[in-house]
């Protein structure tokens, strides 16, 4: 199971990079919300995963799951979620004012 | 276990929360985040008195003992940051008064300043890994609208860029976690240290300790700055500042906690590899600040370097560089506040930030000439302003350390500091005075009383080093051995 949750992982990863390295912002929002699904399926994975057990430690219990990194990503989903929004109202308000969304047009140092 | 720990967060996010809520009115709004900083003062002063009484101080959220729950830890280190952090805020907030504008004001300026402090704060006083982690996106988050905050063309396309640097480098922080979390199964770093030194640092946690490297490199500028010389020349002067003093410092605490205390036991890999970021750097860092002639980028460049210079302390590790780089580390938010407040008055009596349209300044801002003249010193590092006591401590380390080279390269570099700023002081205070369209009077006492008041802090650490060395010595000593921290922490 860890073997195929990593081939997912690094495909999310692969994804995430090549839509970074576009030039168009709207790809580059995605891929960057990929890199975060990637990062949180690797956290999921790091943990071990051990299917049907509970989170929870009782006297009897022969295996269980660890609560802590699905706390963790709780957390990160929520932070991700928010970056996210704020990056697309971002990536919309700078096209219109600056009137394209091509990452090269934007280099450079001149003010202004 | 003390709760004033947790009141360094919940000031600031109590404050912001009700400011929001005072949108109308930007008088009260000012008021209420003027006492509010104040009163954050207040609390990091007695956080430190607390520490140097009983030393490290522990707070465990919802009674969580540790290594489960999360805990705050109130060093010695820590303690002083976040009082550095709460004076600059202070005095941010009373600069952004006279400056600011209403219309950004009116716009929730105050309340995600307040929020920027809350997560730099919490950074700065956690002691667990992940929560560090929550911190920084608090304070990041923030900082995203802070920079927008406006929105002309030239914010827009530089925080565009910011945005999306710090959204790549938080997934490598998780990614760094996961893994850490993986091969420990901890977070609480002082169970960090004892599981790493446990298993013994090599191979796979080499790996994770320089994907650590690499993320807070990119939240620190150190080699990987290429984002901010950019992105702090876009918003007003008062944010610049704030950035400038405090955001790349939390990524350099970073970097210097977690190497001492999580990291610290493979430094012939790590503390290597620190060495040569810092000395590119340095140099890096100095060429920028030569090449450029307008005055966002020589500043932008000096706050490069002197990231670059703390790393170098850091590398060399031995008592007296990591003394130094705590002493540095306050002189620097201070001292770069005020420099970076000066250089926005700069700009706003000559009109222009370019130094080819700039001159003639010392006829009618006398004050605001001779207050950029001793900050060009203190910066510099010239006795017996505040910069010198820190860059004498990296520099004997660096000795005692034997990294010659780097210790060549830091002295270098501290004459590019001086003469980058001192072109700037040439170019905008001596010869004929010119006239600029858009210059404004800066002689207001809103705007020259506070960075007087940081100038006195300057001269007063100055003259008080004996006084700080004494606190700065014991958070020093922490770094050195963090067997103090941990015990206080675990309770062993």
């Amino acid at each position: 199971m860890e073997l195929y949750m990593s081939l997912a992982i690094g495909v999310l990863f692969t994804v995430g990079i090549y839509l970074i390295l576009s030039k168009s912002l709207l790809r580059i929002v995605l891929g960057s919300s990929f890199l975060s699904h990637g990062v949180h399926l690797l956290l999921l994975t790091m943990s071990r995963l051990k299917t049907g057990a509970p989170p929870l430690l009782d006297e009897k219990a022969e295996a269980y799951v660890d609560p802590l990194p699905q706390a963790l990503i709780l957390t990160s989903i929520v932070i991700s979620f928010g970056v996210t929004s704020f990056l697309l109202v971002l990536a919309y308000k700078a096209y219109k004012k600056l009137g394209t969304d091509d990452m090269e047009e934007l280099r450079g140092n001149e003010n202004e | 276990m003390n709760n004033l720990l947790v009141l360094p967060l919940l000031v600031p996010l109590f404050t912001s929360v009700l400011l929001v809520f005072m949108r109308r009115s930007i008088l009260s709004q000012r008021w209420l985040s003027g006492a509010s900083s104040l009163a954050g003062v207040a609390i990091a002063v007695s956080i430190v008195i607390h520490v140097k009484k009983d030393g490290v101080q522990t707070l465990y959220m919802s009674g969580w003992a540790p290594p489960y729950g999360i805990a705050f830890v109130g060093d010695m280190l820590a303690a002083l940051l976040v009082l550095a952090t709460t004076v600059v805020g202070s005095f941010i907030v009373f600069f952004s008064m006279g400056s600011i504008g209403e219309e950004r004001e009116s716009y929730f300026y105050y309340p995600l300043l307040q929020f920027l402090l809350v997560g730099v704060n919490g950074s700065f006083l956690t002691g667990d890994i992940f929560n560090l982690f929550v911190c920084f996106e608090v304070m990041l988050i923030s900082s995203y609208a802070l920079i927008v905050l406006g929105g002309t063309r030239l914010q827009l396309r530089e925080t565009l860029k910011y945005v999306i640097i710090n959204v790549v480098s938080s997934a490598l922080f998780v990614a760094a976690v996961a893994y850490l979390y993986g091969v420990t199964g901890a977070l609480n770093m002082a169970d960090l240290f004892l599981k790493v030194a446990e298993a013994g640092q090599g191979g796979i946690l080499n790996v994770i300790a320089l994907l650590f490297l690499i993320v807070f490199s990119l939240k620190a500028g150190l080699l990987l700055y290429f984002w901010l010389p950019g992105a702090y020349s876009a918003p007003p002067t008062a944010v610049t500042a704030l950035f400038g003093a405090l955001l790349t410092k939390v990524g350099v605490y970073a970097l210097v906690r977690t190497f001492t205390l999580v990291f610290g036991g493979m430094p012939e890999v790590t503390h290597v590899w620190i060495g040569w970021m810092a000395g590119a750097t340095m140099v890096l860092g100095a060429f920028g600040a030569l090449a450029y002639k307008d005055i966002p980028r020589i500043l932008n460049y000096n706050i490069v370097i002197s990231v670059g210079f703390i790393a170098f302390g850091l590398a060399t590790a031995n008592r007296d560089s990591l003394e130094g780089v705590v002493v540095y580390l306050l002189h620097d938010m201070i001292a770069k506040a005020l420099l970076l407040l000066l250089g926005g008055l700069i700009i706003r009596a000559a009109g222009t930030g370019k130094l080819s349209e700039m001159g003639g300044l010392m006829r009618r801002n006398a004050l605001l000439g001779w207050m950029f003249f001793a900050t060009i010193l203190a910066v510099a590092g010239i006795p017996p302003l505040s910069g010198f006591a820190g860059k004498l401590l990296i520099v004997r380390g660096g000795l005692e350390g034997e990294h010659y080279l780097l210790t060549a390269v830091s002295l270098a570099t501290s004459f590019v500091v001086l003469y980058s700023l001192m072109r700037i002081f040439m170019a905008a205070f001596w010869g004929d005075e010119r006239a600029t369209a858009s210059a404004t009077d800066t002689r207001k006492a809103g705007l020259l009383l506070p960075t007087a008041g940081l100038m006195l802090i300057v001269v007063a650490m100055g003259f008080g080093s004996e006084w700080i060395y004494e606190f700065a010595s014991e958070a020093g000593r922490t770094l050195l051995d963090p067997s103090s921290y941990v015990q206080a922490v675990l309770k062993e």
